[in-house]
């Protein structure tokens, strides 16, 4: 598969550090869970319009650093910034509003609603009807209820599962699932994406679709983090990367620095491999 | 000063009986995650079954009294185990997939089932304990003790005690933690989940039922709905100490008792009169909210987070 | 496939002369209900249908709560007391004052939301079974305090409750008396179903407009996965706050109304029992669904007046009344309680949504979220 032509990252050096605004910045981030050093020190910074790969073996933190980043937990210290909004002390749902959506590792969609209504549910964010609007269901609340309609409709279209907008979310394919997740938090009118593994649990033709909607989305103008264990997805679609093992970044750079990196390899196949 | 000590005593002869209550609510949850609201109504057939066969064989005069008591608490103990288990059974084990709102429902309707039925059998007045116990008054440094408090504390220790010996120092003990922490675990590693949850029910409902004997004997007469406000005391100790930890459900009787007593002992010197002690069942549901407010895991409980 | 009288009961529920012919027809019931009943049941009957219509606008207030936003509260009737008490102050002899009933019920309703408010505020974060606790010790504590403060300044008259309570009375127009209006003698509980009907259908109205809504969707959303729904920007707290609100003021409200109804109140109306009683009506008849609820409180409402037959029945085949069908009453909500969580969890008529979510068993995602032994949901 051909890639899609990257945007052009300014003064990228061979560590790939770039001087380009950096939309999201981890700063010093440690999280410990009693004794254990879930994250230690953990700085990072992902620049508009990248796709920026979080990759490490199991159990590095990645899954963690994603629940500091979107407060749903608390980090010891170091903080995170969206920009110039702090994002460390907000709640979860003020960093949806600040502008970071995500989605989860083990697929949270509302079983029990439609996709249409799971997507409708991440336009909540942007839309504002009350008790009273729902009440009366005056002209600016019916005009609101019909533009999140008509949008969540273009999301479901957008990332491919158009034709699924009735079926309840259970009942989807997993591969069809995914998406809607996608669907649902780009919903929110995201500044940044942030992916736990999107192609887990997908065939390799499944994998190739999400490398096409992750590239659009990207020449889209969105950026996206992305935590995966698919190597040649990661490999073929991130601009750049940093690699966690044990709560640390022990590597940081262009796909094509951190493959060859002594200690990620080490991190991933043990010693005496390279 | 002088009802300092009173209160202590008071205290603790309830906050045993509590003890023993919270030990059920706590070994139920740890394991299935569901409040058993039937459980106070077991304490309370307890107590009442208790009574029903002391008055069936007193009377008569031919049944020496020692006889007649151990019927009476071995006949409660066994007829509330059985209770507990056809409850288990019956009502809980059907729902173990179910929503938790689904479990939690069902159990408030057992509750009421349980409590109305009693309603039913042994009317709505008030039913005495027979007056079989002698009791003796002892002075201790200005407070008034009665033997039956003595033997209230002591019973209760001893019950305690050995329900932590089952719990850490058998192989049923073991299989019951296990399951707590992992039911699927502990399937794969051999144990059946459903003969553990089912001693775990027989377990406190026995326990339920020297409560339920204890707190009849204690203020002499049982009520049928005497179970309603007692399990939710008991439910609040449990939560006090840690929901889930059994030796916190111990803890948290004890101080729940001490503090629902000095609480009404002093309530009316504190706020100026303004309330008196018929506020002391209030205690139980201040302390349950503050808890689940400020410190959900309880004293001893672990703190648990929500992973996404 | 969809079996053929569904088919057509979903065609006809779109035909447009059949639905403007219902509510014709539902609307000459409803208008001549109390007329037909007292007529041919008597006038107790029609007290009891004022009593039904109280307990519909409580049960859909706890519908908010528990059927939309799925926050159990066991001690809703709280603030039904609340509601009654704030009536019974403002407009008895207790403090001497007589307020009109549009001055109080609108206080009654913002009361009560504010109690919702106080309550809810720490509790609504925690998990589902301990809300329940704290929410029922919530409705005992408010109980208690009912009892208890006729000392050492007298506010609610203790035990013995507040009496004299005026009757409401619109437009000059006191319901406490039969009225003349248009050549018709109009009786009180006749007047005071008109009221009731009006004020139950508003609150089925909102129901039915918060359902299709941007908040009911985020209510439903967090019933489904809280997380998932903070994670989409959804200020969890405030939404769930929000129902917590609605639901109290409804309550108020019918809490008002029954005070200048019965014209007097105790604690005693106030109980446990009572919550228990409405949250039944709701998971009898079916959870979430508007249609459910109205269905599951007139059961309960008129079902103990059934069993009172069956006293009479006694009386007639024995000779004396072997058990009071009244001490039957509990018994009968408790094993039903039971019977319909255990075989029908989403209730006698159940919302579409309601009975996917019990149904779960099929769903893909959840087999996978299932484990050996699923304890936990």
């Amino acid at each position: 598969m051909t890639h899609a032509a990257k945007l052009p990252t300014a003064h990228a050096d061979a560590a790939g550090n770039s001087s380009a605004a950096a939309v999201l910045t981890v700063e010093n981030v440690s999280k410990h869970f009693g004794g254990l050093a879930a994250l230690d020190q953990v700085s990072l910074a992902v620049n508009a319009g990248e796709i920026f790969g979080l990759i490490g073996p199991n159990g590095a933190g990645k899954t963690t650093l994603f629940n500091v980043i979107t407060a749903l937990y608390v980090p010891d210290s170091g903080c995170v910034r969206l920009r110039a909004q702090m994002l460390t002390g907000c709640k979860p749902h003020d960093v949806v509003q600040h502008g970071l959506a995500r989605t989860f590792q083990n697929i949270r969609l509302f079983a029990n609603m439609t996709a249409l209504e799971n997507v409708m549910v991440g336009r909540h964010v942007r839309t504002k009807a009350g008790v009273l609007g729902a009440i009366l269901r005056d002209h600016t609340t019916q005009a609101e209820e019909q533009a999140m309609t008509h949008r969540a409709q273009e999301l479901l279209d957008y990332v491919g599962i158009g034709r699924h907008t009735h079926q309840l979310a259970r009942n989807m394919a997993y591969g069809d699932q995914r998406r809607l997740e996608i669907a649902r938090a780009l919903a929110t009118d995201p500044v940044v994406l942030a992916l736990d593994e999107p192609a887990a649990g997908m065939n390799p033709s499944e994998t190739e679709s999400l490398m096409t909607l992750l590239t659009r989305l990207r020449s889209d103008g969105t950026t996206i983090l992305l935590i995966e264990h698919d190597m040649r997805l990661v490999m073929g679609l991130c601009d750049r990367m940093a690699v966690l093992d044990y709560g640390k970044k022990i590597a940081q750079g262009t796909p094509a620095v951190v493959r060859r990196d002594a200690r990620v390899i080490e991190a991933y196949l043990g010693g005496g491999f390279v | 000063m002088d009802i300092f000590l009173q209160q202590i005593v008071n205290g603790l002869v309830l906050g045993s009986i509590y003890a023993l209550i919270a030990l059920g609510y706590t070994m139920v949850y740890g394991i299935l995650e569901l409040i058993n609201f039937a459980h106070g109504e077991v304490t309370m057939i307890g107590g009442m079954v208790c009574i029903a066969i002391l008055q069936a064989l007193l009377p008569a005069g031919s049944v020496p009294l020692l006889v007649a008591l151990a019927l009476g608490v071995g006949g409660a103990i066994l007829v509330c185990m059985l209770l507990g288990l056809a409850i288990e059974r019956v009502a809980y084990r059907p729902l173990r997939r179910a929503p938790r709102l689904t479990a939690l429902i069902t159990a408030i309707g057992v509750s009421i089932v349980l409590q109305n039925t009693a309603m039913l059998i042994w009317g709505k007045q008030y039913v005495s304990f027979p007056d079989v116990i002698e009791i003796k008054r002892y002075e201790f440094v200005g407070a008034h003790i009665t033997n039956l408090q003595i033997t209230i504390v002591l019973l209760a220790l001893l019950l305690m005690l050995a329900l932590l010996v089952l719990v850490y120092r058998t192989r049923l003990g073991r299989a019951m933690r296990a399951t707590a922490q992992s039911p699927d675990l502990a399937a794969l590693m051999g144990v059946n989940p459903n003969s553990v949850i089912a001693a775990t029910f027989i377990i406190g409902a026995a326990l339920a039922a020297v409560a339920g004997i204890m707190v009849s004997a204690y203020y002499g007469l049982a009520h049928y709905y005497m179970g309603f406000l007692l399990g939710l005391k008991a439910f609040s100790a449990a939560v006090l100490g840690g929901i889930g930890n059994v030796a916190g459900a111990m803890l948290g009787g004890i101080l729940l008792g001490l503090v629902e007593s000095l609480g009404a002992g002093y309530i009316g010197p504190l706020t100026g009169g303004f309330l008196g002690s018929n506020y002391q069942d209030v205690f139980a549901f201040f302390v349950l909210i503050l808890v689940l407010v400020f410190r959900p895991s309880g004293l001893l409980g672990e703190r648990v987070g929500e992973r996404a | 496939m969809t079996p053929s009288w569904r088919r057509r009961w979903q065609h006809l529920k779109h035909d447009r002369r059949t639905v403007i012919a219902t509510w014709l027809v539902m609307g000459i019931v409803l208008a001549l209900l109390p007329f037909v009943t007292g007529d041919l049941l008597g006038r107790s009957w029609v007290r009891i249908i004022d009593f039904a219509l109280l307990y519909i606008m409580l049960a859909l207030g706890l519908n908010i709560v528990v059927g939309y936003a799925g926050l159990l509260d066991l001690g809703y009737i709280a603030f039904y007391a609340v509601g009654a008490y704030l009536y019974a102050l403002l407009a008895s002899p207790q403090f001497g004052m007589h307020w009109p009933v549009w001055a109080i019920l609108p206080m009654g309703a913002t009361v009560a939301a504010g109690f919702g408010v106080l309550l809810g505020a720490p509790t609504l974060k925690l998990r589902g079974d301990y809300l329940a606790i704290v929410t029922l010790g919530f409705g005992e504590i408010v109980r208690i305090f009912l009892t208890n403060l006729n000392t050492p300044i007298n506010i609610t008259n203790g035990p013995q409750g507040i009496s004299l309570i005026d009757p409401v009375s619109i437009g000059g127009f006191s319901l406490g008396e039969t009225q003349s209006f248009l050549g018709i003698t109009l009786p009180s509980t006749y007047a005071y179903y008109y009221l009731f009907l009006a004020l139950s259908l508003a609150i089925v109205f909102i129901s039915i407009r918060l359902q299709d809504s941007r908040i009911g969707r985020a209510w439903v959303a967090i019933r489904e996965d809280e997380v998932a729904a903070a994670a989409m920007g959804i200020n969890t707290r405030n939404v769930k706050l929000l129902a917590f609100a609605m639901g109290a003021s409804f309550a108020g409200v019918s809490g008002g109304l029954f005070a200048g109804f019965q014209g007097f109140i105790s604690p005693e109306s106030f109980t446990l029992f009572e919550s228990v009683i409405v949250l039944c009506m709701i998971v009898l008849g079916g959870m979430g669904n508007i249609a459910g609820v109205v269905l599951g409180a007139l059961l309960i409402t008129i079902f103990p007046e059934a069993l009172r037959y069956l006293g009479d029945l006694q009386q007639l085949s024995f000779g004396r009344v072997l058990v009071d069908p009244n001490d039957l009453r509990l018994l009968v909500f408790g094993l039903a309680l039971v019977i319909v969580m255990l075989f029908r969890p989403a209730g006698l008529l159940p919302s579409v949504r309601r009975r996917r979510e019990f149904s779960a068993d099929e769903s893909v995602l959840s087999q996978e979220q299932a484990s050996l032994y699923d304890t936990r949901r």
